[in-house]
């Protein structure tokens, strides 16, 4: 094989591939940051980055799951607050609690909510938009209930509990190795068991679904089990890493994991996208607004700049599909 | 011969079911109607909180609060347009508060009233029509390109404001949000409310553009083809939705004396809740204004009637949530009530049909 | 050949419809059994209940001996009856692999999905077929035929004992007919039982063994191929001879005044280079398979897509709509071929329906007015002879012939000048059949021009003054008088050159 041909084949995996084309601009904008402050790739900057991402990658990959099955989930900032005060909450109350017991009530109150979503929208048939617009109110307004309407201070936690997620284990902290492990579960969940198919299969077509015997309502029932769960973890960790459990905390956060979730090709109208996308847009996120301020824009504008992107990233699907619909008519006139 | 009169007995039975006229018909077509159930929990509201607390019945009362609502409920307005065809808009909060930006700027720029005013309406108008130029120019889901719209208008708000708030208005302004009609208790909002809801009814009930908005949200490829301009109507929506949410930012500017760029926060949550609340049917095609104008009633009195209570007011967005959530799943009981209903007309109809009833 | 199904007595009621009337028919191991009938004869919801979408009202399936009873699409799988559905059952966004084996992925030791497994019996199935097809592909890049093949391999990998094929030639090319018939004669070599539906006969007396007919849901007769000819089998079907179904024509004069004139219209990935005259007076048929592109160059003239080149005038005027409403102006009406989906908006009221064309003329300045809107549904209703209970009645609630009386209601209000039909007598009963082409014939007598696409070709044949015939977006020739055959249409349709004008 010569070079040219090598070389063809490149472009066209680049081109054919949605994860590619992410890898390539996030090198570009690394390159181009760097060159502004050399300071982005000191490793304290990079295991920064990678830290501020761990949750996001988290939240994004349980509003994937949502958006693949052609459904939204905007409650998981609120299932967040709820689980993370709850976290808190337990370790201020009784210190001697051990961390892993933490976690599980972190998770089964993030399966609870989940679950009360699913029933809704998979059994009382209600639109998920609608549903998790409710369950957002009703969680969010739970959490100041549970919490009283004050806050858990980091001088209130006990050290294991704020430690957690900063001890380091082959030199990556365990926030980090969390996320890890959370991306390859559902990587393997979402590309080698029957459950994980039945998702794409339900959002991209679930007519068709229903002929090879998947079942639609058990399916988004299960999707929205996992979107709490994987909440609900993330809520223990936001408790954590900041050291604090506020009642506002992660308010907003359901639409920066959907942003993730467009910039990484999730379609919005469900049954195709993979994790790999989705974590490549948080780690996008991440280095933006890291950058920020090295950008000359105070960290105001943040909001602003992912709005950008979003659109911007809606705008190049939307052109990429219509161009690739295009040439595949024109393919078909050839070929006949 | 008996099987002659048993079959002209089913064939009047049938055409009874189907005809529309008759009383127990009605009666049940009526009772069944989203807006009458809405009707009935309204006033239940008042005797239950009229009966524990009188000061909620007091006339006073009622209408200074009614003026704390006003934003959201006239928002409300043209969101019904927005969702009726099959859209959604969730960036209208953000637009508050950009053209509550806006405001702001002019107002300590020293600009005066009609100017501040045309401002917050001109910066409405344009993001409103943003909106729908994107959503219909890119062909994408409504809710992707507000998500993405909703960062940006706050965005610019936030960015050039940063914690900085506008406090300095002109007196005259402040008529708007805090103004109450010659000598009585009625706030000039809620004038401005009645008149913009009775034209909006009018529009959606008894216009050319009405009708075309319920063929649109029914079934948008059907009204194409029967020559409905049906991207132009959904951004001439998108606009009016940019220009009501200006007005309630001069109205919200004006009421509070101050504009951040966290302003109305949660508004557009409250506000399709409030839609959805009125019984418009999230999937498009099916939903009237007074509907609409009564939830935003409900949920404002609602409120209202907690806090004379001294209920929390997290108990309040708990129960607006729970009120969302049973306002979607209700009418879906009384759907598939109705559905037997249909079916059994669908069965009635078509033996009258083999029967050769031509009717008229 | 063994038995392999036998049907008895099978009868379905749908609200107001006996869609399936004591219908009958035997299914044999190794034989390619046809099931003919008109549009709307039952076979689909024969099929259906085959495939367990519908549950029988009345009457036994038994296979091998046994009664069959499905619940849902799965029972019927399992039991080794498989359709071959047109693209509403495939996964655009998937790989060929993975459509064949979703619902039934095969798994490894450690119960996770094992792809390279999948990916090599997906390519042996490929191969056995014949088939150039990756299994990497997504489905929504490969043509129209290779999903075709696809599904077949998919009820290969299923074992299935009898194959269902729904019209599976009518968006193929020859060639890719041919692949068919080859696998499905490797198929019926194999022992499999396959059902052939097709409305075209020498399909069915190239590859069929045995036929079974049906008419308005009812079972009329069954035989062996080679013991019939095709008229035996029309007369069957239809009941009666093909010459008595159709009105007279009105004569065509072709010396009228020319209304419509296109010449070289292209619409890329759809059609090119298509140019006809339509003359004041006649009725003009548009033939092809599906997929040939008739539809698109009605909707491209009605101005719902836009065209890419070409020119059309218009009562010597130049014409290029920029919508529908452009069109509808210039005095145009389209009877779309989806009557649920494009002609009318289902869950508004009949009266609603008839007046949406005409809404801005029946207005007052921008208020509709009821009175008005009354009047002019009840006068156009009743020229239709549209049977309902009361004009205020939801349209969903009509039956699909009544349905189709509404949308023609709700054209010829605003007395369009060109009238252009496309599939109208899909699916609709006999009576309502007969209506719908007196009315073509009674507009043209009144000088409008009538356009009718059809997938039926002895309709076109019958009802046509001219014809013109497309091929996979290519114009194939424009036939009229003698030239109108059977025989000549159907060759131009499936690509051969045809001597014609």
């Amino acid at each position: 094989m010569n070079g040219k041909t090598a070389l063809n084949k490149i472009g066209k995996w680049i081109g054919g591939r949605r994860e590619a084309s992410l890898v390539i601009l996030l090198l570009i904008s690394c390159l181009l940051i760097g060159v502004m402050s050399p300071d982005f790739f000191s490793s304290t900057n990079v295991d920064t980055i990678i830290n501020d991402i761990a949750i996001l990658a988290i939240v994004s990959i349980a509003q994937f799951f949502v958006i693949l099955s052609n459904g939204i989930d905007i409650s998981v900032g609120a299932i967040i607050a709820f689980s993370g005060m709850a976290c808190g909450m337990i370790n201020q109350d009784h210190p001697g609690t051990p961390i892993f017991v933490i976690i599980l009530a972190g998770l089964g109150l993030g399966l609870a909510m989940g679950a009360i979503n699913g029933a809704l929208v998979a059994y009382g048939k209600i639109p998920p938009i609608i549903t998790t617009l409710g369950t957002c109110s009703i969680f969010r307004g739970s959490t100041f209930l549970l919490s009283k309407n004050t806050w858990v201070t980091a001088h209130e936690m006990t050290d294991a509990f704020k430690h957690f997620p900063r001890g380091r284990f082959l030199g990556i902290t365990t926030l980090v190795w969390c996320a890890l492990i959370v991306i390859v579960i559902a990587y393997v969940f979402s590309r080698y068991t029957r459950t994980g198919r039945a998702i794409y299969a339900i959002g991209g077509n679930p007519t068709a679904a229903k002929f090879v015997g998947v079942s639609e309502s058990k399916t988004r029932f299960i999707v929205f089990l996992i979107s709490g769960l994987l909440s609900g973890f993330a809520g223990f960790l936001w408790t954590t890493r900041y050291a604090s459990a506020v009642n506002e905390m992660a308010s907003g956060f359901e639409m920066q994991a959907v942003a993730s979730c467009v910039l990484g090709g999730v379609n919005f109208a469900g049954g195709s996208g993979g994790i790999i996308g989705v974590v490549l847009g948080a780690l996008f996120f991440g280095i933006i607004n890291n950058a920020l301020p090295s950008l000359y824009l105070n960290v105001f504008w943040q909001l602003f700049v992912q709005g950008l992107i979003v659109l911007i990233a809606l705008m190049v699907n939307t052109i990429v599909d219509d161009r690739k619909a295009r040439k595949l008519l024109a393919q078909r006139r050839v070929s006949k | 011969m008996t099987d002659k009169t048993n079959k002209k007995q089913d064939l009047v039975a049938a055409s009874r079911l189907v005809d529309e006229t008759g009383l127990k018909n009605r009666l049940i077509e009526f009772f069944t109607k989203w807006e009458v159930l809405l009707a009935i929990i309204f006033v239940l509201m008042f005797i239950v909180f009229g009966s524990i607390t009188p000061k909620f019945l007091r006339l006073k009362n009622l209408l200074n609060q009614s003026g704390t609502f006003m934003e959201k409920s006239i928002m409300a307005l043209p969101m019904i347009f927005i969702i009726m065809c099959g859209d959604i808009d969730i960036s209208v909060a953000s637009i508050v508060a950009l053209s509550g930006f806006g405001i702001g700027m002019a107002a300590e720029a020293g600009a005066p009233t009609p100017v501040i005013v045309l401002v917050g309406l001109a910066i409405g108008l344009v993001c409103g029509l943003v909106n729908g130029l994107l959503v219909t120019g890119l062909n994408m889901p409504a809710i992707a390109v507000t998500l993405a719209t909703q960062s940006i208008y706050r965005g610019i708000s936030k960015g050039v404001l940063g914690e900085h708030a506008c406090t300095t208005f002109p007196e005259s302004f402040q008529f708007f949000g805090q103004g109450t009609l010659g000598g009585s208790h009625i706030p000039f909002s809620l004038l401005l409310y009645a008149v913009l809801a009775v034209i909006m009814y009018f529009v959606l009930q008894r216009t050319v553009y009405g009708r075309r908005l319920y063929a649109i949200g029914s079934c948008a490829e059907a009204a194409r083809f029967s020559g409905i301009k049906v991207k132009k109507a959904r951004v001439i929506n998108f606009a009016l939705m940019g220009l009501f949410a200006g007005i309630a930012a001069v109205i919200l500017a004006s009421r509070i004396c101050s504009v951040r760029s966290n302003i109305a926060e949660n508004y557009d949550m409250e506000t399709i809740t409030l839609v959805v609340l009125g019984g418009v049917a999230i999937t498009g095609g099916k939903g009237t204004v007074y509907g609409v104008v009564i939830s935003s009633f409900l949920v404002g009195f609602l409120k209202f009637g907690l806090t004379l209570m001294k209920v929390n007011g997290t108990y309040q967005t708990i129960a607006v949530g729970a009120l969302l959530i049973i306002a979607v799943l209700l009418p879906r009981l009384l759907d598939m009530f109705k559905a037997n209903r249909k079916l059994a007309k669908q069965q009635a109809q078509a033996r009258l049909e083999e029967a050769g009833a031509v009717s008229k | 050949m063994a038995e392999l199904i036998t049907i008895r007595n099978l009868t379905k009621f749908f609200p107001g419809i006996k869609a399936l009337d004591r219908v009958q028919m035997t299914i044999r191991t190794g034989e390619v059994h046809a099931l003919i009938g008109e549009n709307g004869a039952g076979k689909s919801t024969l099929v259906k209940i085959l495939t367990g979408v519908y549950t029988p009202t009345d009457g036994e399936i038994m296979m091998e001996g046994k009664k069959l009873v499905f619940h849902n699409a799965i029972d019927a799988q399992q039991q080794g009856i498989v359709a071959i559905h047109q693209e509403a059952s495939m996964f655009p966004e998937l790989s060929v692999t993975e459509n064949i084996y979703m619902g039934h992925h095969q798994r490894g030791k450690s119960h996770l999905l094992s792809w390279k497994e999948m990916k090599s019996n997906t390519k042996a199935l490929l191969d056995r077929m014949q088939l150039d097809i990756n299994p990497d592909t997504l489905v929504k890049n490969l043509s129209v035929a290779q999903r075709h093949m696809v599904e077949i391999a998919k009820a290969l990998s299923l074992n299935a004992k009898c194959v269902i094929m729904d019209e599976p030639t009518s968006a193929l090319t020859n060639n890719e007919v041919d692949d068919l018939y080859r696998i499905i004669r490797q198929l019926k070599a194999e022992g499999k039982a396959i059902v052939f539906i097709s409305h075209k006969f020498e399909e069915i007396f190239d590859i069929c063994d045995y036929f079974t007919v049906l008419r308005d849901g009812q079972y009329i007769g069954e035989g062996k191929i080679k013991d019939s000819t095709p008229d035996k089998i029309i007369h069957m079907m239809i009941g009666r001879d093909l010459s008595t179904m159709y009105p007279a024509l009105p004569s065509f004069d072709p010396k009228s005044p020319v209304i419509l004139k296109v010449r070289g219209l292209c619409q890329n990935g759809a059609f090119h280079d298509v140019s006809f005259d339509l003359h004041q007076g006649e009725i003009l048929g548009f033939y092809g398979l599906v997929g040939a592109g008739r539809s698109e160059v009605m909707r491209t003239v009605f101005g719902i897509d836009r065209s890419d080149g070409g020119t059309m005038e218009l009562f010597g005027k130049s014409y290029s709509p920029r919508g529908p409403e452009d069109a509808m102006k210039a005095g145009m009406a389209l009877v779309p071929e989806d009557r649920q989906k494009q002609g009318l908006v289902l869950a508004m009221t009949i009266s609603k329906n008839i007046t949406l064309p005409a809404i801005t003329k029946l207005s007052k300045k921008g208020f509709t007015y009821r009175k008005a809107e009354e009047d002019y549904t009840v006068k156009h209703g009743e020229e239709m002879e549209i049977k309902a209970a009361g004009w205020q009645v939801d349209a969903d609630t009509l039956s699909g012939g009544n349905q189709q009386k509404v949308v023609l209601a709700k054209w010829i209000g605003t007395d369009p000048k060109i009238l252009i039909l496309d599939e109208p007598t899909k699916g609709i009963d006999v009576a309502t059949k007969a209506a719908v082409h007196e009315f073509m014939v009674e507009m043209a007598s009144k000088g409008k021009a009538v356009i009718i696409i059809s997938s039926e070709l002895p309709e076109v044949i019958g009802m046509s003054n001219r014809i013109v015939v497309l091929h996979e977006g290519t114009q194939m020739g424009e036939f009229s008088g003698d030239q109108i055959t059977q025989d000549n249409i159907m060759k131009a349709a499936i690509g051969e050159k045809v001597e014609c004008k």
